[in-house]
């Protein structure tokens, strides 16, 4: 297995607080990869390391074996690593089709193109019937997959979502997990943010635990929630897995 | 449409013609302004900076050398896009931003006309001047009488427009607008914010310094108190704010109605002997619009198309601004 993404004694702290403590873990290409743990672990904070939109106190991140910790965001993007926000951004005054443009201009100046490559991220995250909409008329649901057609159009190789899932009901959740699992199947390499465990155990091929910065467990979803020091992470913040 | 209308006012009376080649050349500035603002996020209280620069290229080269304004113009764009450029680059390399920027570029507006008050190459307080006015059209020279201003004021608002819808529809406009609703959401799509800001900046700065050249020529003279003036930098924003912020048409109909409204109130002031009524009117027009109409009167215009279905309606670029 070789790895797209290594992470190294990564650690970030603001002031006091240690948000990102000492964490290492590598993500196999083509896989999908979950960052879980509760509330205020650290997993965002993480994100932002590894796509560039702050910089690590400590440690180091690298991508297909360069280093990319202090690379700023817009160059992380490009080399390949697309992020979606934890709360979702969607540009007020461009229509669906037009929001997902947007990241296609990191290849290419043609306009044609652009809208060629956006009308397939929305096909491929089931929103090419609502191109033409305006984004406040998307449900939540519908604005966490325009987010992830947004990144599917600047041609990532490693996409990093950032709880996708929360908020959605069942149903919902359940045709993300599906979009995730074709997007996998295309060779997409993806790093899941969730703090609820259950729907990893559907996607991720490979877990990684994060509580109070620190990463507490990794491994098989199986391996995973049988660690005492899992449940336990998470009964004490009020979460079962 | 516009321009069928404008036509119109042409072969009217030379009061109208003066005043409309003024709505037009401003139209023309407040399209520059609006480029930066409503679809570069970027905002300047200091255009008139741009505008001065442009001015004093044409007015410089004109009245010292004998050199055709045309030659004017592309100096001034070059000198005011390359101010513009340099003053946005020290600016966001040291983060400073959003109404931080806004500030500096009035200081530097500011201190450029403090600089060419008191420098005697350029006419210093005294300001420069034109050759007079003659009724011999002189393409090469850019002069003639006032109906040829008008419609180089015309040919130019026309460009600004186009340019506009051009920009807006190229991948800069999409990007763009990206990076004006959110910086960092746009950097995460690989725009790289950096060199785009300095980018939208610099073609602003050089088309309010075409505006500015123009204008220069049709007032024959240039001083730089009114040129690079604190005043001239709200007289180019009000059209586009009264209009519809990013709207392609929002500083044509913004100009149209501010700047006839304002000569109507300082004519009424000044029969009236109430100095100043024109600016009472200026700040109540501004309020109630940004009261009743806080996008602007252009996509109320469309809106209100909409709702009553005029045939027509389909004309109507539709605004680029959310209706919310
Ligand atoms: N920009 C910031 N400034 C200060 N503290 C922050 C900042 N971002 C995150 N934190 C803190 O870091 C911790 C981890 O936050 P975060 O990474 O958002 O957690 P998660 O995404 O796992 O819920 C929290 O305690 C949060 O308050
Ligand atoms: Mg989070």
């Amino acid at each position: 297995m070789t790895s797209l993404l290594e992470v190294r004694n990564l650690s970030r702290s603001f002031g006091g607080l240690v948000a990102v403590n000492n964490v290492s873990f590598a993500l196999g290409a083509g896989q999908i990869t979950a960052l879980i743990g509760p509330n205020g672990a650290g997993k965002t904070t993480c994100f932002n390391l590894v796509a560039g939109a702050m910089r690590p106190t400590s440690g180091q991140v690298f991508f297909e074996a360069r280093r990319i910790e202090n690379t700023p965001p817009e160059a992380v993007c490009r080399m390949g690593i697309a992020r979606t926000f934890q709360i979702v951004r969607p540009m007020r005054d461009m229509s669906v089709l037009e929001n997902a443009m947007v990241g296609a201009f990191s290849w290419t100046s043609s306009v044609g193109e652009a809208r060629s490559k956006a009308y397939e991220s929305l096909e491929s995250v089931g929103l090419a019937g609502k191109a033409n909409a305006s984004t406040d008329q998307l449900t939540l649901s519908d604005r966490k997959m325009l987010e992830t057609a947004k990144a599917l159009s600047t041609r990532p190789k490693l996409l990093l979502l950032d709880e996708v899932m929360a908020g959605l009901r069942p149903t919902e959740a359940a045709s993300v997990v599906r979009v995730l699992r074709r997007l996998a199947e295309t060779g997409l390499t993806i790093l899941l943010v969730e703090h609820v465990m259950r729907i990893v155990m559907e996607v991720a091929s490979r877990v990684v635990v994060l509580h109070h910065g620190a990463k507490i467990a990794e491994g098989s979803p199986a391996e995973v929630v049988a660690d005492p020091k899992v449940l336990e992470s998470y009964l004490g913040t009020g979460f079962h897995a | 449409m516009f321009v069928i209308l404008a036509l119109v006012g042409a072969l009217s009376n030379p009061y109208l013609v003066s005043l409309m080649t003024i709505v037009l050349l401003f139209t023309f500035l407040g399209q520059s302004w609006n480029l930066m603002l409503g679809i570069g996020g970027q905002l300047s209280i200091g255009h008139a900076l741009f505008v001065g620069l442009g001015a004093y290229s044409v007015g410089v080269l004109d009245v010292k050398f004998g050199i055709s304004p045309w030659i004017g113009l592309l100096l001034g764009m070059f000198v005011a896009g390359s101010v513009g450029a340099v003053l946005a680059w020290l600016s966001f390399r040291f983060e400073v931003r959003g109404i931080y920027f806004a500030l500096l570029t009035i200081a530097a507006a500011e201190f450029a006309r403090i600089m060419f008050s008191g420098w005697e190459f350029v006419g210093a307080m005294q300001g420069l001047f034109f050759p007079a006015p003659t009724n011999a059209m002189d393409m090469a020279m850019l002069r003639g009488d006032a109906r040829f201003y008008y419609f180089v004021a015309l040919a130019l608002a026309a460009l600004g427009i186009a340019g506009t819808e051009l920009i807006s529809r190229s991948y800069l406009g999409y990007v763009w607008r990206a990076m004006r609703d959110d910086e960092q959401a746009a950097r995460a799509l690989g725009v790289r914010t950096f060199r785009h800001k300095i980018l939208v900046i610099a073609i602003s700065a050089a088309a309010a310094a075409v505006g500015g050249g123009v204008l220069a020529l049709v007032q024959g003279s240039i001083f730089p108190d009114s040129i690079m003036g604190m005043g001239l930098s709200v007289d180019v924003l009000v059209g586009p704010v009264v209009g519809g912020l990013g709207t392609t048409f929002g500083p044509l109909v913004g100009s149209l109605t501010v700047i006839p409204l304002n000569h109507a109130m300082s004519a009424l002031g000044d029969s009236l002997r109430i100095p100043g009524l024109n600016n009472i009117a200026y700040g109540v027009v501004l309020i109630l619009v940004v009261w009743f109409l806080p996008d602007g009167i252009w996509p109320a215009i469309v809106r209100l198309c909409k709702a009553i279905q005029v045939p027509w309606r389909v004309w109507l670029p539709q605004p680029r601004k959310a209706e919310e």
